[in-house]
């Protein structure tokens, strides 16, 4: 009795301890952190007041409404499918060449590979933006060698009658955007899914093959499901960051706001904050959505 | 056999492939801040200079922007470190049913959109009637900072063995001994790795600074700026080279520290 009392003491005393490092950084991301972003939120409750230009600040619903009237409507499901066309085509190239780097590669290659793709991660941004901007206007490299090849023309015709994907040229259109986004984001991809498929314990592999499975067979049932959690921990990036940009839309692609570029100008230039705190909404209830299906569909099962 | 090594080539066919299409845009930017042509980007260029360099080093306002990006990536840094360290030590040794929670709290700076941190800080700035600054940028860097140095150390921390820790309170060592003379070795690399990568993305950070710098230039703000309203467009090339050079010496560094304990 009395040594269980001391030994719960001890163990009072290390949690105390533990919780004491924790403070100051459970702090900072709790009010501050935290408490910034309900105060932001807060604001969509509040409205715009058409005549004066004044914020009301009168708890309703309102302004939250406002985001599914036309062309708020449009933004958002402009960039949600922005958002999800990306993180699926960034699946797409991940998935094989992470299968590359761990199952093919020799320890030397697969190093070299893993630096390839870690470290224009750390690069600028905005450089990599702008190297986009400068590789797809008219005058620049994609152009000149699809000049050489004599298919310019053919894809600026694509792009004139396709205006869902479509735009003036290849610097102002979706197709464009799509790429620099699936380029800005593809390593967030490529590290949890190799990360997913080190943990794929090779004696299941070999079980797999000993059992008579193709390689491919190996691949979709034992390989692929195993997968899946890296495959939803890279999307949660590239979905996230992509609904959230607002300066890749503005230096490349067709005209039309997305979500983040509406944020900021909402807040800026037009001084609706409790507009832009609607939009700001709406990427954090998707993130949501897509957490929950992905727990649905069983991505986290094999955790 | 065939088939088998016909995949392996087509996989590798396919990884450079995509490895190309990483550094194509990083190619173009290193050629341009080269180029003659001060109006427009066609290709091929026209002909070569290195007459930017000289006229990127001598735009004050770009050595103005530059020491900024520098003081605010130290400070922002050496806030992380602390608070994230001593978090990823306690959240792994934590036992706590609402764990997820907590570890939730840690990722969501760097998984919810940078522009809801920066919106979200600029509107209490604002309720708080702070003007716009070094410190307001502080505050929007070390958030994120603070994960990336946490998700660094916890991920070293799982590896400690932590029978060593335990041993070292039974003998009597204090917690703060214990911490100095057998935890802090074994997280020293891993700790300054982290600090290093927030380093990285602090310099490079434009999402939230747009919103929490007023009227401050950060170095991004400046190539930002430049971007949109060039004076000297083969100069912000220029300067954007730099960056990436500059910036891949810490991001060297961490993976170094990070991988020599392997």
């Amino acid at each position: 009795m009395n040594s269980s009392a001391t030994i719960n003491q001890a163990q009072n005393k290390r949690v105390w301890a533990l919780l004491l490092l924790l403070f100051p950084a459970l702090l900072w991301l709790t009010i501050l952190y935290l408490g910034s972003l309900f105060g932001l939120l807060w604001q969509s409750a509040y409205r715009l007041d058409d005549f004066s230009g004044q914020i009301v600040k009168q708890v309703g619903l309102h302004t939250i409404l406002q985001l599914f009237t036309g062309a708020n409507f449009d933004i958002v499901l402009r960039t949600t499918t922005m958002a999800i066309t990306v993180t699926i085509a960034a699946a797409i190239l991940a998935l094989p060449l992470a299968y590359t780097m761990v199952f093919h590669a020799g320890k030397r290659q697969r190093a070299i590979l893993y630096v390839a793709i870690l470290a224009p991660m750390w690069f600028s941004y905005l450089v990599k933006v702008y190297g986009w901007r400068v590789l797809l206007s008219r005058e620049g490299l994609i152009y000149w060698v699809l000049d050489k090849v004599g298919l310019a023309i053919p894809l600026d015709t694509l792009l004139h009658s396709f205006p869902a994907i479509g735009g003036a040229s290849l610097a102002a259109s979706f197709l464009g955007m799509f790429l620099v986004f699936l380029y800005m984001w593809l390593p967030f991809m490529v590290l949890p899914i190799v990360a997913a498929l080190e943990r794929v314990p090779q004696n299941m592999l070999n079980a797999s093959a000993d059992l008579g499975a193709t390689p491919w067979q190996t691949f979709r049932k034992v390989t692929l499901p195993l997968t899946w959690p890296g495959i939803i921990a890279g999307g949660i990036f590239t979905f996230s960051l992509t609904l959230g940009d607002y300066i890749i839309p503005q230096v490349v692609g067709a005209p039309g706001y997305f979500i983040g570029m509406m944020v900021y100008t909402q807040q800026g230039t037009v001084g609706n904050l409790p507009l832009a705190a609607a939009f700001s909404l709406v990427p954090i209830i998707l993130i949501m959505l897509y957490l929950s299906m992905a727990k649905r569909l069983g991505a986290f099962d094999a955790l | 056999m065939h088939s088998n090594s016909l995949r392996h080539k087509g996989l590798f066919l396919f990884s450079y492939a995509v490895i190309g299409f990483i550094y194509l845009p990083l190619v173009v930017i290193g050629v341009y801040a080269f180029t003659v042509d001060d109006i427009t980007f066609a290709f091929p260029p026209t002909g070569f200079t290195t007459h930017w360099f000289s006229a990127a080093f001598a735009r004050d306002d770009m050595w103005q922007a530059l020491w900024l990006s520098i003081k605010v990536a130290v400070l922002s840094s050496l806030i992380a470190m602390p608070l994230g360290t001593l978090s990823a030590i306690a959240l792994t040794r934590l036992d706590y049913k609402r764990k997820d929670m907590l570890t939730t709290l840690f990722v969501l700076p760097i998984a919810l959109p940078g522009i809801l941190t920066g919106l979200a800080f600029l509107n209490t700035f604002r309720g708080l009637g702070l003007t716009p600054g070094i410190m307001t940028i502080v505050i929007g860097h070390a958030t994120f900072c603070i994960v990336v140095v946490y998700n660094n150390v916890v991920a070293r921390m799982r590896r400690i063995p932590w029978s060593m820790v335990e041993a070292s309170l039974d003998l009597g060592a204090n917690y703060w001994q214990t911490f100095r003379y057998v935890i802090f070795p074994h997280l020293k690399s891993a700790l300054l790795a982290g600090g290093l990568l927030a380093f990285a993305l602090s310099l490079d950070e434009v999402i939230v600074t747009l919103f929490t710098a007023g009227h401050e230039k950060t170095l991004p703000i400046w190539i930002f700026n430049e971007l949109f309203r060039p004076r000297e467009r083969p100069v912000t090339n220029v300067v954007a080279l730099v960056v990436m050079l500059i910036t891949f010496i810490p991001v060297v560094l961490a993976y170094r520290l990070g991988s020599q304990d392997d």
